[in-house]
């Protein structure tokens, strides 16, 4: 018996017994409403329009194929390749398997100081995890996620809006918008240096100052400069700077797919640009898709964090 | 031979492999792979984040009331499962099976719960 056949007989035997365990995948995270790459499996799209990026889009394998809390570069070009379990993105129990691209031996090329401020991050994720209640993380507080952590950390579904002037996206997670102009502006070229007239003082930003253009008429290319030093790039805890400077590239691959890339370039806390999302597959959602709300409130978080996150973490013995 | 039981293998490990939980934290807290599954009267259900959780009182074998709280998934991750803001009441009778924290304390996360109508309804945390 060749032996392809045989691993696929075994294969189809070990799916068939074990079907039952499979229950639970229709309970993927899914956004209701939203269209995945899995529910289309036989799609052919048509051609990309030129110079559009405009709609709702999703990741095209599901709301966990972005990066999780693992962190930037945990999931570049990683997928489980299983007929019928849709990639989810990461393993959440330390003890499953975890396919090799998701180890965190892909380290980003810290300087001294980037190593020095990323132990000096206390993060709930990733392989330096602490119990919730024991972290430094900004954001679990409410505190801005910020640019480009949005997009580094579980990026969800965003609307992006073309206008003459510039390219608007509203993030899901705590519903929060970014402008990238491409009326020609020039980015600030130093945080003491007046911005974009007034009434803006020159200032460092939380979402950072962003420009784009497009580099052929199917790739769209933002910079972003500016940033407040107190975001993390991650839920993983990885550290930026204010000379942090972001490149996006928006690939529009079909009809329905853009693909996006994100570098990070901050000689203070890393010797060179680096790749911290690669090639994140989105899928363009039906018009009608109605992003649903996920916001931080201090309300929740209080009585989330007195009810269960402090109480969890007594006695410390949890890392 | 070799290869067809590894291809197996994968296949088994990825079936059983955990559903990501899309939460704003990871395991830290949680005693993995245990299991304990408690009847209880539900006095809370909050539909909230980061997290929704459920927080009901159940007997212990003493006889006290023992105060439970779990976690699960922020609302947008639990949706898809049919959980909603208005899964739970207080007064519910539930039987909840969780995940417990390594400390002790009355504290886990949901992986399954039972409901008063009988139906079993799943949180994604599994592994």
């Amino acid at each position: 018996m060749p032996k392809r056949f045989t691993a696929r007989l075994i294969s189809l035997l070990a799916v068939s017994i074990f079907a039952p365990l499979l229950a639970p995948a229709q309970n993927l995270p899914r956004q209701p409403g939203a269209v995945y790459d899995f529910d289309r499996p036989d799609e052919k799209p048509g051609p990309a329009p030129k110079r559009d990026l405009s709609g709702v889009w999703e990741p095209a394998k599901g709301p966990g194929a972005a990066i999780q809390g693992k962190g930037a570069l945990s999931m570049t070009s990683c997928e489980y390749k299983v007929p019928g379990v849709p990639y989810t993105g990461y393993a959440y129990d330390a003890k499953a398997p975890v396919p090799d691209c998701l180890q965190p031996k892909q380290l980003p090329p810290y300087t001294a100081l980037g190593r020095k401020t990323l132990l000096a991050h206390i993060p709930t994720e990733g392989y330096r995890m602490v119990a919730s209640a024991l972290t430094n993380d900004p954001v679990p507080a409410c505190n801005p996620q910020g640019f480009p952590r949005i997009v580094l950390h579980d990026f969800r579904t965003s609307r992006i809006i073309q206008t003459p002037e510039n390219v608007v996206i509203l993030y899901e997670f705590n519903k929060k918008w970014r402008v990238i102009w491409t009326d020609g502006r020039e980015l600030p070229k130093n945080p003491q240096e007046p911005t974009w007239g007034t009434p803006d003082p020159p200032e460092s930003r939380w979402w950072g100052y962003s420009v784009g253009r497009w580099a052929d008429d199917y790739t769209f290319v933002a910079d972003s400069t500016g940033f407040d030093d107190r975001t993390w790039l991650d839920n993983a805890g990885l550290p930026h700077s204010d000379a942090l400077r972001v490149e996006e590239r928006y690939h529009r691959l079909d009809a329905v797919h853009l693909e996006m890339t994100v570098t990070i370039d901050d000689p203070k806390m890393y010797t060179k640009p680096w790749v911290a999302l690669d090639k994140l597959r989105l899928r363009l959602q039906p018009a009608s898709l109605d992003i649903p709300e996920e916001e931080c409130a201090p309300l929740e978080t209080e009585e989330y964090n007195s009810q269960f996150a402090k109480p969890a973490a007594r006695s410390a013995k949890v890392k | 031979m070799r290869k067809a039981l590894t291809t197996a293998a994968i296949v088994f490990a990825l079936l059983i492999v955990s559903i990501p939980a899309l939460a704003h934290h990871g395991n830290a807290e949680f005693d993995i792979g245990k299991r304990v599954t408690v009847k209880g009267t539900v006095t809370k259900w909050s539909w909230s984040n980061p997290h929704c959780f459920l927080t009901f009182d159940a007997k212990a074998e003493s006889g006290s009331l023992v105060h439970w709280v779990v976690e699960t998934q922020p609302p947008r991750s639990i949706t898809a499962g049919g959980f909603s803001q208005f899964t739970f009441k207080p007064g519910d009778e539930v039987t909840v099976t969780l995940e417990p924290v390594k400390n002790g304390q009355p504290l886990g996360r949901m992986l399954e719960v039972v409901l008063p109508s009988g139906k079993k309804m799943v949180t994604g945390h599994i592994d």
